[in-house]
């Protein structure tokens, strides 16, 4: 079963660089305050201020 | 005219390649299940075939999957994933010109696949038929589809990158890697070539390769559609936004090892048919939970359901995706296996995924957005959206349940023995018993084809009594 040595090292290198990546999520603050993040595309297209908008600073990430 | 001009033209959304994709997506989706029908009438009367090599069941049949699936599904994924990124953060594509090139690019794709597959040209290798210069095309092209996506991400102006992005992303990063694993092939002339692997090994990797695909662009891009369009529809946020990152966390840590439950009773070893089942049944946890999430995102207005044809398309389509993913993991077991491999059960369960699930979310999502490209506030006509919705269901509910009743019965016959040890039933007679299912099966296919032709008149009536537009972007707002 040579096929397995290839897929089983790709799905654990592709696990642990989801496990990367969720890293980087939580600790980037994508998922501090969730119940915002489901309204926000609700008041998209309009040009009025939510009170739950901020602007992106990338400085920040 | 003394309107004075803003000293600046307004930025607009990069709408022009979703549009694009959006009528191609609607143009093949008709070509793809009118192939559907053909090969659902010549399975029930072979004489069909008219004996022409290119006309045939088995070179067509690649030819209609590879229409619904990457034609159909992948230009309405483009077109969603597209709209949706610029929407959620707030900025027009990165890359325009590379983003209209993915347009061209896969139409190209479409097309060689369209001639070559009538043809015979196959690797034969299930959903990755394509012969290996259309493989570096596709190659191409998806590469340059992630530089547009993973670029817009890189310039939002919105910092959360909202959960429908991690599916999209998911998706095209997952389909990226599993095309090029699976299709790597030393090429023997031009329109030929060998698999890099043999013997079970290619079918391990095919499998790897063929329900990843299931799960990864057929499922987790539908999602993102799913998580876009249903709050955008129902004017409600997500039920639960906490519960659709967990539901995607979930599905791609669990969703790779599942391919193996292609090959039980197969010269794999059993103790990856036992990990590929284990996993299929885990599988059942994230799938439903995203179904339930996605179906009471409605919760407190439910009567937007009885009014909204839109959201009827988006609502059952949940529910089609809540049953084919009940159903799979059930399938995967291996002594439910034992009787449904093989058995036009399969067919059966694939159509509930791929009519119920794909093709309805897709429709909803396709009708939210055509209006939006043409300068309209709804569609042409919407009680033709209304129509449509009622004339799929009931063809998808005469397909499947036409499939089951075949699939379970052809189970039962071939398995069949006498005290004797013998076989009561011959093949053929499990064949002529299938006859009645087969017309039932056509009929479903030609009422879901008549929803996808009354879908095209009116895209086409509201594309004609609109103008071409490019939403503009809302301009940041200084807190």
């Amino acid at each position: 079963m040579e096929s397995l040595y290839l897929l089983l090292p790709l799905s654990v290198l592709l696990v642990l660089a989801l496990i990367g990546v969720f890293g980087w999520a939580v600790n980037a603050g994508q998922f501090d305050d969730l119940e915002r993040e489901g309204w926000r595309v609700l008041e998209e297209g309009s040009n009025t201020a939510g009170p739950t908008r901020t602007p992106f600073d990338p400085d920040q990430t | 005219m003394t309107q004075s001009m803003p000293a600046l033209a307004a930025p607009v959304y990069s709408d022009r390649v979703v549009r694009n994709f959006v009528l191609a997506s609607v143009l093949w989706g008709v070509v793809g299940m009118l192939v559907g029908v053909v090969i659902a009438a010549q399975l029930t009367w072979p004489e069909l075939n008219f004996g022409i090599s290119w006309f045939s069941y088995g070179r067509l049949r690649p030819l209609h999957t590879n229409a619904v699936i990457f034609a159909f599904g992948g230009c309405a994924l483009f077109a969603s994933s597209y709209y949706v990124v610029q929407r959620t953060c707030q900025v027009s594509l990165f890359a325009e010109k590379l983003a209209m090139f993915t347009f061209w690019g896969w139409q190209a794709v479409i097309v060689a696949a369209a001639i070559s597959l009538p043809m015979g040209y196959t690797q034969g290798k299930e959903y990755a038929e394509l012969e290996w210069p259309i493989d570096i095309l596709i190659t191409i092209v998806w590469v340059a589809y992630a530089v547009v996506f993973f670029g817009t991400i890189g310039i939002r102006k919105v910092r959360h990158i909202y959960v429908a992005n991690w599916f999209f992303g998911a998706y095209i990063l997952a389909i990226a890697l599993l095309h090029i694993v699976n299709s790597a092939a030393i090429p023997a002339g031009f329109m030929k070539s060998y698999s890099a692997y043999a013997g079970v090994q290619d079918a391990m990797v095919q499998w790897w390769y063929g329900h990843n695909a299931v799960g990864f662009l057929l499922t987790a891009g539908f999602l993102g559609m799913m998580y876009y369009f249903i709050p955008k529809q129902a004017e409600r946020p997500v039920y639960s936004y906490r519960l659709s990152i967990v539901h995607f966390w979930a599905l791609i840590f669990t969703y790779m090892w599942a391919g193996p439950h292609h090959l039980h009773y197969t010269a794999l070893p059993d103790w990856a048919q036992s990990v590929g089942m284990v996993f299929s049944l885990v599988l059942l946890a994230p799938s439903w939970g995203g179904m339930i999430n996605g179906v009471m995102t409605l919760s407190g207005a439910w009567h937007k359901l009885r009014d909204d044809p839109i959201l009827k398309f988006l609502i059952v389509a949940l529910s089609f995706y809540g049953m084919a993913t009940f159903e799979g993991p059930m399938m995967s077991v291996k002594t439910v296996n034992a009787l449904s491999h093989y058995t036009d059960w399969t067919i059966g369960h694939v159509h509930a995924g791929a009519l119920g699930w794909v093709g309805l979310i897709t429709m909803g999502s396709l009708y939210y957005m055509v209006p939006r490209m043409f300068g309209q506030t709804k569609m042409y006509s919407v009680r033709a959206i209304e129509l449509h919705f009622w004339v799929s269901t009931v063809g998808i509910v005469l397909y499947i349940a036409a499939m089951w009743i075949a699939g379970v019965m052809q189970g039962l016959m071939w398995r069949a023995v006498n005290p004797d040890g013998t076989l009561v039933y011959s093949f053929v007679e499990s064949v002529k018993a299938t006859f009645p299912f087969y017309v039932v099966r056509l009929v479903g296919g030609l009422l879901y084809l008549g929803g996808m032709l009354i879908m095209s008149w009116n895209v086409v009536k509201t594309a004609l009594n609109g103008r071409v537009v490019s939403a503009p972007i809302p301009l940041p707002v200084m807190a």
